[in-house]
Formats: structure tokens, sequence, C-alpha cells
């Protein structure tokens, strides 16, 4: 009626979402393409053990988020059991409890790995950790005290004297040591754990807080990740890391500390022939969840209150639901800018939505195929003389039990999307088919053939629309274009210009006033 | 495409959309819908008005009754059973005679009294009802129709439909069932339609499906030049509507009788646009001339000289 107060509403509604995407693609820097990739990792740890009849128990450490690494999306596969997460003083340990269980046990921990946003510091100790006991006894305690009075004599600050030492200890260090008072600390052919166990102590000796870590490197793809350790060691107010080989302050980038401490990185009570396996791979996802992991970071309250803060399963449910106005969308322009006829106004979008699931070729091969034999099944009917609700009733059932055999008859032949079939909605198709039988009795076959025919061509131009990526990238994480959407909307609601299928029907008329 | 837009535009044809938006949308008032919706409620309001109607012999409104359908239609021979709420003539069915127990429809074809019964409780569970809401069924008086048209109708009832808006008859025209339309005087099912001249109430030229026909298919008699006896009385049923329902667009579809004259079918509240293929004529020129002098249409002589006057067809 009032033009202008629907051009306004329109415009609000367009500038409104004009301008929170404008925010968020500057501001937020959310990202506008779905193609912008960033570095992700997962990681896996497969349990193996052999239980006999006895209630087990199994500790696992666990990555935490650091300063350079994030752990989200941590899974725990492990039927039967009861699991909970305990945090210690060496990091996160999951505990996975069963009452009864034998033969071989498999249990997994799997997560996915990203780098932290630089400026995100984790809190340091404000004052310094305990001093572990460093436990030298006699022979012991003299050596490490000769190495330490040495290694002091040879450097200027803890950071020097801290590298020094671990050359000294390190591989490479039977060289320099000529007093053999190494040798006698690390014993023959030590390990790097141990060498690294014993600059722990040689420095609590010297009462400077430090610890091993245990970590992995994060490679493209490795079944068996590298396990890495290496030193860190608390001055200066804060722990600083050194690498096990060489001693140089820092470690390379790409280490995923994932606990420290003397433990192991698995242990059970109650099982045997404990295995563990650490793998890792490259996941290459989208730039869009660095984005919003950025955000939950720094803006918590503007993150809960978006779609991207959901958790996945429903993020995945709102992916679908926030293509259907799109397809609304077109279905208005198709109906009342082009003309098409179809069967129900959105009974189209709900198919489309079908043909999600099944692929478009498939997908208008069993739409043509249930809806040719409900028609076939309705004609029969027909002659039956039922009444109205009892009739769409058993058309129904028989549409369902029609899904049933193409479900079944396709799984023989080995053809498994056919079992998509049963996401169609039924209940449309029921209506659809009654609709056409009655439009195919009053009308005659060609114009039930035409509207059925404008339905399919409607399904298949939503579903193409609504399998854009990029659009789907573009909704899901700029809602607020729907917006606009739905000025759009608001407009075509007042488009009074001809359809595009009436410039063909009253085409005479035009050519009497030329 | 554009050029056809822009000599639709020029000829004042009337897409649907604008129809909606500017016509049915604005002057014709939700509520007022269900007295036309509903072809019962019609005829009550017209009865009252003194507005002749086809008369009702039974209205059945609830399942059970269709039981005793046969014993409601014993004393007519002749009748026509339609929804009350049916739209675009769907579902309804003519029956002009009877073969012990058998039915005869219009186009000859027998029915039996079951598949009558199944018809009627199809109706009643609104088939063919707006949205699918429950309806009614009615059986009323089967038109006998004026030979005016004998010659240029293949069975059924042609009917004329004129279209009023604000009170004023815009555009007329005849449709003429054919034997593609199965007697039925639809357009979209194959009727034939005839522009008619406002002012005179003679047939014009003739559409069938789309094109341009000066004969009519199965009589070979012409269509064009027939001229509507009393169609003066016509106009002014037709334009009395206007207080009778309120709506500001709507079209009156009347049929000639020939011992009652001209009674009143249906009425429309969201009426075609092929009677601009009809009339060979756009509908929008002629309803702007009639909003731009609203203010002079008051009574209903006055609307249809205006009428008359101005929707003229130069011979």
């Amino acid at each position: 009626m009032n033009k202008r107060h629907l051009y306004l509403l329109a415009s609000v509604l367009a500038f409104v979402a004009a301008a929170v995407f404008i925010y968020k693609l500057f501001v937020l820097k959310f990202p506008l393409s779905p193609r912008a990739k960033t570095d992700a990792w997962d990681v896996e740890v497969r349990v193996t053990f052999d239980a006999a009849d006895t209630p087990v128990k199994v500790y696992l450490q666990l990555p935490r988020t650091g300063v350079r690494y994030a752990v989200v999306d941590e899974q725990f596969i492990s039927r039967g059991y009861g699991m909970n997460i305990r945090r210690s003083e060496t990091g996160r340990q999951a505990v996975w409890s069963v009452r009864k269980v034998s033969g071989r046990q498999v249990l997994y921990y799997r997560a996915t790995i990203r780098p932290a946003p630089k400026e995100r510091g984790r809190g340091q100790p404000a004052k310094s950790p305990p001093v572990e006991p460093h436990g030298f006894e006699g022979a012991e305690l003299i050596a490490a005290q000769a190495i330490l009075e040495d290694v002091r004599a040879h450097s200027a600050d803890v950071e020097t004297m801290v590298s020094e030492l671990i050359k000294r200890l390190g591989p490479a260090g039977n060289l320099a040591d000529t007093t053999g008072q190494a040798n006698l600390l690390l014993g023959r052919q030590p390990t790097n754990t141990r060498r690294l166990d014993v600059s722990v102590r040689v420095l609590a000796l010297a009462g400077i807080p430090a610890r091993v870590i245990h970590g992995i490197r994060l490679e493209t793809l490795a079944r068996a990740a590298t396990k890495v350790q290496w030193l860190d060691v608390y001055h200066g107010n804060a722990w600083h890391a050194y690498d096990a080989n060489t001693g140089e302050p820092g470690i390379p980038d790409r280490y995923l500390r994932w606990w420290s401490g003397k433990g192991s990185l698995a242990s059970i009570t109650g099982g045997q022939k404990l295995h563990t396996q650490m793998s890792v791979s490259l996941n290459k996802e989208a730039a869009l969840l660095s984005a919003q992991w950025r955000e939950r970071a720094t803006r918590p309250a503007l993150f809960r209150f978006s779609l991207l803060g959901l958790p996945i399963a429903t993020q995945a449910v709102y992916h679908v639901l926030l293509m259907v106005p799109l397809g609304v969308f077109f279905l208005v322009i198709l109906r009342n800018v082009i003309g098409i006829k179809t069967f129900g106004t959105f009974m189209p979008v709900l198919i489309a939505l079908a043909f999600r699931e099944t692929q478009l070729a498939l997908g208008i091969v069993l739409f043509t195929l249930l809806v040719g034999l409900g028609l076939g099944i309705r004609f029969y009917l027909e002659r039956l003389k039922l009444l109205l609700v009892p009739r769409l009733a058993a058309v129904l059932i028989v549409v369902i039990f029609l899904m049933a055999l193409i479900t079944v008859v396709t799984y023989n032949l080995g053809l498994h999307r056919g079992l998509s079939v049963a996401l169609f909605p039924m209940v449309i198709m029921t209506m659809t088919i009654e609709r056409m039988s009655i439009v195919w009795e009053e009308r005659g076959p060609l114009e039930a053939l035409q509207q059925g025919l404008g339905s399919m061509v409607a399904a298949v131009i939503a579903y193409l629309i609504m399998s854009i990526v990029a659009i789907q990238h573009l909704v899901f994480v700029f809602p607020e274009l729907l917006l606009a959407l739905l000025a759009g909307t608001l407009l075509l609601g007042r488009y009074s210009g001809y359809r595009l299928l009436e410039l063909a029907r009253f085409k005479v008329l035009a050519k009497e006033t030329q | 495409m554009f050029r056809i837009a822009r000599g639709l535009r020029q000829a004042g044809v009337m897409g649907i959309n604008r129809r909606n938006a500017e016509y049915t949308l604005i002057h014709n008032a939700r509520r007022l819908y269900p007295l036309v919706d509903d072809k019962h409620r019609t005829k009550q309001l017209a009865q009252r008005a003194g507005i002749a109607v086809p008369e009702l012999y039974a209205t059945i409104e609830i399942e059970r009754q269709v039981r005793d359908l046969p014993d409601i239609l014993v004393p007519h021979t002749e009748f026509v059973i339609k929804p009350a709420q049916g739209s675009g003539g769907d579902g309804i069915v003519v029956i002009t005679g009877r073969s012990g127990e058998w039915y005869r429809k219009a186009g000859g074809i027998l029915v039996s009294e079951g598949e009558l019964k199944h018809h009627v409780s199809n109706i009643l569970s609104g088939v063919y009802s707006l949205g699918g809401h429950p309806d009614k069924a009615l059986v009323e008086y089967l038109v006998k129709f004026d030979p005016v048209f004998a010659n240029v109708t293949y069975q059924g009832v042609p009917d004329i439909r004129i279209i009023v808006f604000l009170g004023v008859p815009v555009m007329a025209m005849v449709r003429l069932p054919t034997r593609m339309s199965n007697g039925k005087a639809n357009l979209h099912q194959g009727a034939i339609g005839a522009g008619i001249d406002i002012a005179t109430g003679t047939t014009l030229t003739a559409v069938w499906g789309n094109e341009v026909i000066t004969q009519h298919p199965d009589t070979g008699n012409g269509v064009s030049g027939v001229a509507i006896p009393s169609w003066d009385r016509l106009l002014e049923l037709a334009a009395r509507c206007y207080e009778l329902t309120g709506l500001g667009y709507q079209s009156v579809d009347i049929v000639l009788d020939q011992d009652k004259g001209p009674l009143i079918l249906e009425l429309n509240a969201r009426p075609g646009l092929n009677i601009q293929i009809a009339n060979r004529t756009g509908l929008l020129n002629r309803l702007r001339a009639i909003e731009a002098n609203r203010h002079r249409l008051v009574n209903v002589a006055e609307r249809l000289a205006f009428a008359k006057h101005t929707f003229q067809v130069n011979p």
C-alpha cells in the first residue's frame, strides 16, 4: 500500500546487512571465500592393550593448549569405558576405566591442533615453581657438583649455563667429558630422556626449576609421529625451552608440547602389553575456523552470540537451514517474475534439500520414479472411491513402501546412493501425487505434466543454487546477508511488472499496438 | 523480450502481479473474500438483494448426507452439482438427464450413482476448494440457456463475464464451451472467449487457446457480431454487485436463462486476465480512467453511463 514505507524498511534491512557484513569482513577479518586455507593438524593416539577379565584403568597424557598451538575438537573413542580428564602438574590426563573387560582393547584419542594467535600469551606463573629434589648421593653428587661448577665457569647467565649443561650432557658432550663425570651420571648408552632427566636434576642442584617436556613434531603425514623432548627451564620469571640436542634456547616451530615430567605417555593398571601409537596428519582446513578461533580468544561475547559458537553438529544443521532462504528467494523469482507453475508453494525447495543427499542425477531419477509409481497407485485407488483422508493416508503408506523398495533394489544393485531416497519428504511427495492426479483428471495430462515438470525444474534450480559452495560459505559466515535477501523478497512482494511467461501469453496484444 | 514488454505496457495489458499488487490486494478487503469464495453465501446475499440466481435445490454439508443423495435428487432430472468453494470451474458436474439408475453428464457420458456419491464426498473433503478446506456441495438448477448462443456453443452453458471495478463495468466477454472444454466454460480448459463491446453488448473477436478465431471450431458458426439481449440489464446487475459485496475489483459471471432471464452464477475476487486476450485490449487504461473519475461515479446510473461512453469500441 505505502510504497515509501516498504522502500524504507527494505533499505534499512539492506543497510544493516551491509554494515554488519563490512564490519565482519574488514574488522574481524572473516574470510570471504572458503578457499583461504591455513595449517591445522589432526593428531591421534591409538592405545592398545590386553585385558583378562579384570578392572582396568588406562591413563593417557593429553596435549594442552599452549602458547603456540591450540587443541580443539577433542574426541575420545572408547565404547563401554568410563572416561574423565584430570588436570595435574604435568598436564592433562585422560583416565579410562572399566569394571570388567577381556581380550584385546583399542582406545583412541583424536584432536585437531591449530596455531594459536601470536598475541595470546598463557599466564606465566607469578612466583617461582618449587625445585624438585635432585636426589644425587655420594659419587654422583660430587660428579654433579663438578659439572655444575665447570658449567658455571663457562657461562655468563642462566641461559648460557643451561645451554652449556645440555651440551656437556648431550651426545656431543662426550668429547669434552675428560673427567668422566658425565658418563658417571648418565650411565651406559643413555637415552635422550635420560640425558634430559639428569640435566633437570643438575639444575635442581643449582636451585633452578626445570622439567622435561615431551612432544611430537607436527608433520604432513606420519603414521608414527616423531617424538621429541626438550628442556623447560624457569628463569627470569618465565619458562624457557632449550633444544635437547644443541642446547640452544628455543625450540623449532612445529613442535607440539604434549606432557611434561618423567612419566610416560600412557600407563595402565589391570592390563598387559600396553602399546601406544601416535600419528599426525596435516589438515588443511578452511581459514574460517582459524578466524573463529581468533575471535574466541579475544572477543568471547560477540563470538558466543554467533552461529560459529555453536557445537559443530548444530552448525551443520544451520549450514543447510541457512540455504533454504536462498532457495525460497529464487522460488519467488521463478513464480512471480518468470511465472513457472509448481505443485505446492515451497515443495521444490524441500525436494531440492533431498537432492543434496541423493545428488542431482539420481535425485531426479528417484523423484520421477517415486511420483510416477505413486501416480499409478493413486489412479488405481481412484477406482475404489475412497474418501480423501484415508486415500491420502493410503498413498502415503504406498509411497513409503515404494521408498523402501527402491532402497532395497538399488542397494542390491550396488548403488549405495539409492539409500538416500529415504530423505525425500514423503508427506510432500504424497500431496504432490494427490494434487497432480487431480490436475491430471480436471485439466488433462498436459497441464499435470507441465506443472510436474515446472516443480522439477524449480527444484533443480533451487538445488543448483543451494549447492554453490561459495554461497554456502558466505551465508553461513555472514548470516546477516539474509537480511538483504529479506529486503529483496519484500521488494519482490510489490513487483507489479509482467511475468516472463505472460509476455508469451499476451504477445498477441503487444503486436496489435505496433 | 523487452520489446514485447514495452508493447504490452503501451497497450495497457495487466499482468498477474499488477492485478494482485495494485488491484485485488488494495481494493478487495480480505474479510470480504468469503462472500464470493463460498458460492452458497454469494447466493444468499444476491437473493436478499433481489438479484436473480439459479435456484438452490439442496446443500450437502456432511458425509452422512451423501448416502441420501439419490433421495435428494429424485425430483430433479437436470441439475448441477458444484463445490461451494471451488475455483476455476473445477469439480462441477452437469447432469442433463437420467437413464434408469444412471445419470447422464453434459457430454452424454453416463455415470453411476456410486460415482456421483464419490464425487460429492470428494467435494466435501475439500479436494476442489481453495486451500483444501472442507467444503459443501451445492445441487442447483441447470440453466436452460438462451438460444442467442446456441449456434456457437458445443454443449454446456455459455456464460458472460463482466469485470467490475469500483462498481463500473470495465470489460466483458462471453465464454463458449467447446468439445475440447468438455462443455465447461473455462478458457484454460479449452472454451472460447469472445470479447463484448460494453456499449452495445455485441460480441467482438474471439480467442481459442492462444489463437484469434472468427468461427466456432465445433459448429463452424461465426462468433463475432452476436448481440446479447437485454445487455443493459446485465450491466446493471453487474454494477450492483459492487454494493452487494463491497469488493472493489471483481468479476461477475452471468448466464442467460431462456425462462428466467439473466442469473448470476458466481462472483470472483481474483478474476483471470484472459479477458484481455478475448477483447484484444489491455485492462489498465480502462481501470485508470475509472480511478481518475471515481469521485463522480457515485450511483449505478452514473457508472453505467460512464462505462458505455468511455469503453465503447468504435466499429
